[in-house]
């Protein structure tokens, strides 16, 4: 287990490398050593934040490449994923009290995430979950882990693979509205959709 | 500021003087709610017999804020002692009934030379004029504060028939800096909140300290993995972690089994969060529940044999009950919407939790026997109930303005303090067993 864990490791940079720019099949693999290597890293710190950093460098090289052919192709054409007036820009949605369940109003801006996640497989996203700061901390944990995956399960019934999206719940510990009052709360009781790029 | 419903003692407020002692108290403690009659006790200024200087702590002083801190006691201000006897001295009793002390301690401090001191001290019932014990332990200096806390047990224990669990420690989690500058601190201090040493810093929430049944290991949840949450062991006096449990997905909540072979702890690694249990040695996982539902935050009985944890399998979250072997979990809480993080007392008869009343969320204690739920605290938004090791009192986290803070309440609900650190936000307590 070790071992593996370690050899998923070394060979990761490499992975990521050819990652850039080809087949979906290697693109698997690519998430499938990252969750390895995760389990041993955290175990020596330092190196966790190595790890990160080589994933992020290679998702960069990635979309340039994909952004210089567009350019070759149409000039000036925006990618979606940076226009304002697209669906695409709207990559938060809100939940009820101690609830996963979507509400019918974000579900076009979900669906506009599943579409574009669908025809651009080499796209990653890390879906977040968070609750408001009611109820106790590692139920909300939880909590936010389901509604991380309510999300995730909406894009992949769309077609979207499981591995282009990565799934972590911060419970009620990173809010971004401060009060104490049903108004906050709602704001925190949230699900974020965040492209690796 | 914190609402305070019946201030029966204002009296015995409580701030521990920064300028007195060269061990800064990380967090401070006030009694919020007294019983209506505490005990009145005079500890007398032990005496130093030795040279000088006189040594770095003030003994009389730590006792007496320990005993007046459990509420259960009011002791005398020095300034109205019409004597100050010590613990070779013939006692007049008539000093003490005149200013209404029901009971005496006495002692005096001799320096055994090197870094060792002797301590001394007698207990007395004022009104019978006699003595209830007398104790004598020599220690180092770095160790006076624990003889302190020691000494205050022992008082305790003869007044009031039961373990006083002073010389004892509470770990929490600090959280300081906003955005980028966010950082997350746990801490290990004394009872009284001296002695605060922080055993890990992290840019990610650090949650869920739990102590091993030995007091020599905290075990933790910690999302430093970029969000991923795993679970971490880590030895208190070196520092030492180790990282036992990473899945793919939640690993969380973790709970020493009472004979600390065991960690029972929340993992989503099936898809959604399931209790398990680790075997330390051989790293060992046995699942213990089945279902589609949210099940975390597990508490041991005392007796090793059941485990109580949060489940949404009824639709809100309960508290159920599964053998520690697995098995059929039965509900165990019925009364309200919202009862998790169970915490079971030392004796295994009660079980505090997080119940929502009214809308907010306090300490609730259910008595395992009668099934009667009761109602412990007044926050709108309290957390993670923790018992002392005597069963005594039930430590949590509340707000305070904005501010998260900690409090703790006597099981029997009479006595309430609050206790502030200087900056941040201080969450996740968890009372130390008693130190072996």
């Amino acid at each position: 287990m070790k071992f593996w864990a370690k050899a998923a490791l070394a060979i990761l940079p490499a992975l990521l490398l050819i990652g850039c720019g080809t087949s979906g099949e290697v693109k698997e693999e690519i998430a499938g050593g990252a969750g390895e290597a995760t389990e041993v890293t955290t175990g020596e710190g330092a190196s966790a934040s190595t790890r990160g950093a080589g994933e992020g460098a290679g998702m960069m090289g990635e979309r340039m490449g994909g952004g210089a052919e567009e350019a070759a192709a149409a000039a000036a054409v925006l990618d979606p994923l940076d226009d304002p007036n697209s669906l695409l820009s709207k990559r938060v949605i809100y939940f009820d009290f101690d609830k996963s369940d979507i509400r019918s109003e974000f579900r076009d801006i979900l669906n506009a995430h599943a579409e574009y996640l669908a025809n651009n497989p080499s796209v990653n996203v890390t879906i977040e979950g968070h609750c408001d700061e009611r109820g106790t901390r590692e139920y909300n944990i939880a909590l936010g882990e389901r509604r991380a995956n309510a999300i995730k399960r909406m894009l992949t019934l769309q077609g979207v693979a499981a591995s282009q999206i990565r799934v972590i719940s911060y419970g009620e510990e990173r809010p971004v509205a401060l009060g104490h009052n049903e108004e906050a709360w709602a704001l925190n009781r949230r699900g974020v959709i965040d492209y690796q790029r | 500021m914190c609402k305070v419903k019946n201030v029966l003692l204002p009296a015995a407020i409580l701030m521990l003087s920064l300028l007195a002692s060269t061990t800064h108290a990380a967090l401070y403690i006030e009694i919020t709610k007294g019983v209506e009659v505490a005990v009145p006790v005079a500890i007398v200024p032990f005496k130093w017999k030795g040279p000088e200087p006189k040594p770095p702590q003030d003994i009389a002083e730590i006792i007496s804020n320990n005993l007046a801190r459990s509420g259960r006691f009011e002791p005398l201000p020095r300034k109205d002692m019409l004597a100050r006897p010590d613990s070779d001295s013939d006692i007049n009793f008539k000093n003490w009934r005149l200013v209404d002390s029901d009971y005496l301690v006495v002692g005096n401090i001799d320096y055994l030379g090197g870094d060792r001191y002797k301590i001394r001290f007698r207990i007395y019932d004022v009104f019978k004029g006699k003595q209830l014990d007398g104790y004598m332990m020599s220690v180092s200096g770095t160790r006076l504060r624990r003889a302190a806390h020691h000494a205050s047990d022992i008082i305790y224990e003869v007044l009031t028939g039961e373990p006083g669990a002073f010389n004892t420690e509470v770990a929490y989690v600090t959280a300081s800096g906003a955005g980028k500058e966010r950082r997350y601190t746990l801490w290990v201090a004394d009872s009284d909140g001296y002695n605060a040493q922080a055993l890990m810093n992290s840019r990610e929430p650090i949650l869920s300290p739990a102590w091993s049944p030995d007091g020599k290991y905290l075990a933790y949840s910690s999302l430093e993995d970029n969000g991923h949450q795993v679970v971490f062991i880590q030895e208190v006096a070196s520092g030492r972690r180790q990282l036992v449990s990473s899945n793919l997905g939640l690993n969380g909540a973790p709970a020493w089994s009472p004979d600390g072979k065991r960690l029972a702890l929340s993992m989503s690694k099936d898809g959604n969060p399931e209790i398990y249990v680790i075997d330390l040695a051989s790293k060992k996982k046995r699942r213990l529940t089945r279902h589609w539902a949210i099940d975390t935050e597990p508490a041991w009985m005392p007796d090793g044999k059941s485990i109580i944890f949060t489940s949404d399998r009824g639709g809100r979250p309960q508290l159920y009950r599964v053998p520690a072997t697995g098995g059929k979990a039965r509900r165990l809480t019925y009364e309200g919407n919202y009862n998790a993080r169970a915490a079971v007392s030392p004796d295994g008869k009660k079980v505090a939790m997080i119940h929502r009343h009214n809308g907010n969320f306090r300490v609730a204690v259910l008595d395992l026997e009668s099934g009667y739920l009761r109602v412990m605290t007044d926050g709108t938004l309290d957390e993670s109930p923790s018992f002392a090791p005597n069963g005594s009192m039930i430590l949590y986290a509340t707000s305070s303005g904005t501010r998260g803070v900690l409090a703790a309440v006597s099981v029997d609900g009479r006595v309430r303090q609050r206790l502030t650190v200087q900056e941040g936000d201080v969450r996740e307590p968890a009372w130390s067993p008693f130190n072996k």
